[in-house]
């Protein structure tokens, strides 16, 4: 299969959004320089989180505790980062990740060990890593380093380009592309399609789960992070990140069957969806429409897949 | 089998498991007792008429939250749009308390609007294969998103928790026996028998324990499954007027926090995430032990995190004990 035909869903979604900024420019003149900065920093927790998702969906899991891992390590690195200098700061955003690579390590032993079905360990688990989230900080609180705003917030050169954008893009590509273009990668996708086959070619089934969860605990300590960044406090409660990167990473191309799809699909997706609610609010409709529009669209999705899939299959 | 050939039989491991497997609701009441002692233990005299019923009063919902999960992961699926159906008829009824119908009309308008959010999902599920996690979560947007709107609508006229359902959920017989089993009652005996008795609760294990099989035999799926979400939705309904009853608050997320805590009393209870396992029976013991659980936790002083914590840790090690037993014969 060539290039394109594997990445045919993101230049699909890709198109989408294309049509959709040259609409919002159409109904709202005025869209410019102020609309993409601020569209490229409200969709960063998010985009980190569908990314998180993306990696456990196609080694063949879920993770529903993003959401709850966002919040343990947001509220760490605001505590541990308010009023301290830069340089600890860093030593506290390293030590963050670590973290996450750990929560998300003990997700995917525990689905090893246990055998459990993926979906009720990491739901259980949610409620473990929320309930430490209030324990480090009962109310919303703490501070970010300043660079660390200062790393997200504003453009980057061209008015027109947002830091946060790059630093998702950056950040994305330095983790993801070394692992996916390495055994490793081969193998996540392989557990993912079939885990039977992976098994009887040699690949290590159980280390190779634990990996993928590690991968989704570390992206979801760079969302919790992130998430920190932008908003400059650490929140204990978590958002409704876990459900909306499941409808993310669906509308993105990654089949919840696992071993198909990327992490790039899942990010252009949350940047369709965080479009589609400015436009809403630029219409006027009710922004609550928007988060109807969502689930519409998200059924609506799967519906033509599916039928389009049967037709072929009929032929 | 005479009487000392069973004594032998109980001691062996093989037996026990057999047990687990085969009747879970058995060590599930164990675990139930070893909780109420517990409680009792750290607070002596705590145990009484009133508290049992305080406890079933706080059960009775979360157990109907915990059928809609058990009757659609027999078929392999599961519900997240309970907590948004649930909250919306909630509200829907509190908002409608006014309106010349009053309440009844609130309540028809509820379970209406319930039964057509459920006969969407079960179109989507049944009729064009949506896996059910999706399928339910985009409902779950579609009905929040919509009461949101309402709320913005209805804002004006004025709203509140009629007194009916105030009663219903939340008001005790003698301080001891919850008008809410009403309801309960009914629609356990409904579900127990319809499961066990009837064509349509076998057709449900049978899809979920081999779907192949099932349509080869001629079952029609879509059928089953549109059926089956539009019940599941009406009990969610149910539950979120017993909710809002109980609370006196109509909220569009109201029954939120009370969607994990089903689907762990499904889990807990027996019910396989895969399908075709499991039953009603023991899923609401599992919403009885979660409720005594928090109730203990309370008890001894642990703060709300703490308890979010062992809650999580106890349905691990649970669901992890179901999978050892019943994956080793």
């Amino acid at each position: 299969m060539s290039w394109a035909q594997r990445s045919s869903w993101t230049i699909g979604l890709l198109g989408l959004l294309a049509i959709l900024l040259v609409f919002t420019k159409i109904i709202q003149p005025s869209y410019g320089v102020a609309g993409i900065q601020g569209l490229g920093i409200s969709i960063l927790p998010l985009g980190f989180a569908a990314v998180a998702q993306a990696v456990a969906v196609i080694a063949g899991g879920i993770d529903l505790s993003i959401g709850s891992m966002m919040a343990l390590t947001s509220v760490i690195a605001a505590t541990l980062m308010d009023g301290q200098s830069a340089e600890y700061g860093l030593a506290v955003v390293i030590g963050v990740l670590i973290l996450g690579l750990v929560l998300g390590a003990i997700n995917g032993s525990l689905v090893v060990v246990t055998r459990v079905p993926d979906i009720v360990v990491t739901l259980a688990m949610s409620f473990v890593w929320a309930g430490f989230a209030l324990l480090v900080r009962a109310a919303p609180g703490g501070a970010a380093s300043p660079w660390m705003m200062n790393l997200v917030i504003g453009p980057f050169g061209n008015p027109w380009i947002p830091k946060a954008s790059i630093v998702l893009v950056i950040v994305v590509a330095v983790i993801w592309i070394p692992v996916a273009r390495s055994r490793m990668g081969l193998s996540l996708y392989a557990v993912g399609s079939n885990q039977l086959a992976a098994f009887r070619s040699g690949v290590p089934i159980g280390r190779t789960k634990v990996v993928s969860y590690a991968l989704t605990g570390l992206f979801a300590a760079v969302a919790g992070l992130a998430l920190t960044a932008s908003t400059s406090i650490g929140t204990p409660v978590p958002g409704p990140y876990t459900l909306e990167s499941v409808a993310a990473v669906v509308l993105g191309g990654v089949s919840l069957a696992g071993g198909r799809g990327g992490v790039f699909g899942p990010i252009v997706a949350v940047v369709v969806l965080q479009i589609i609610q400015n436009d809403m609010t630029f219409l006027s409709f009710d922004p609550n429409y928007a988060l109807v529009a969502q689930g519409v669209i998200l059924i609506g999705v799967l519906v033509v897949g599916s039928v389009v899939e049967s037709r072929r299959a009929r032929r | 089998m005479n009487a000392s050939v069973r004594t032998n039989e109980w001691l062996t491991a093989a037996a026990w498991r057999r047990l687990f497997r085969d009747r879970p609701i058995v060590p599930l009441m164990g675990l139930l007792a070893i909780l109420v002692l517990a409680i009792e233990l750290a607070n002596p005299g705590i145990v009484s008429p009133e508290w049992t019923g305080v406890i079933v009063r706080a059960s009775v919902p979360l157990a109907i939250l915990a059928g809609c999960q058990t009757l659609t992961m027999l078929t392999g699926g599961i519900d997240l749009s309970v907590a948004a159906i649930g909250s919306m008829a909630g509200f829907v009824t509190a908002t409608l308390v006014h309106s010349p119908g009053g309440v009844a009309e609130g309540i028809i308008v509820a379970l209406a609007a319930a039964a057509l959010a459920g006969l969407l999902t079960g179109i989507g599920v049944g009729v064009f294969r949506v896996h059910p996690l999706i399928m339910t979560l985009g409902m779950s947007f579609v009905v929040l998103g919509l009461s949101n709107v309402w709320q913005l609508q209805m804002v004006q006229t004025g709203a509140g928790v009629p007194d009916q359902l105030r009663w219903i959920g939340s008001s005790t017989l003698a301080q001891v026996v919850p008008f809410s089993l009403l309801v309960f009652v009914p629609l356990t005996l409904m579900i127990l028998l319809g499961l066990r008795r009837t064509g349509y609760g076998r057709l449900l294990y049978a899809i979920g324990d081999n779907p192949v099989a099932a349509r080869l035999s001629g079952t029609r799926s879509w059928q089953v499954l549109i059926v089956l979400y539009v019940i599941s939705a009406v009990m969610a309904a149910i539950a979120g007027l017993l909710i809002s009853g109980l609370t006196n608050t109509a909220s569009v997320s109201l029954v939120d926090t009370s969607l994990l805590p089903a689907v762990a009393a499904a889990v807990i209870g027996g019910t396989s995430i895969l399908g075709g396992r499991g039953g009603f029976g023991g899923t609401i013991v599992g919403a009885l032990i979660l409720t005594v659980l928090t109730a203990l936790l309370t008890v001894l002083g642990l703060p709300e995190p703490t308890r979010q914590v062992v809650f999580g840790s106890i349905i691990v090690v649970v669901a992890a004990a179901y999978t050892r037993v019943t994956s080793e014969s």
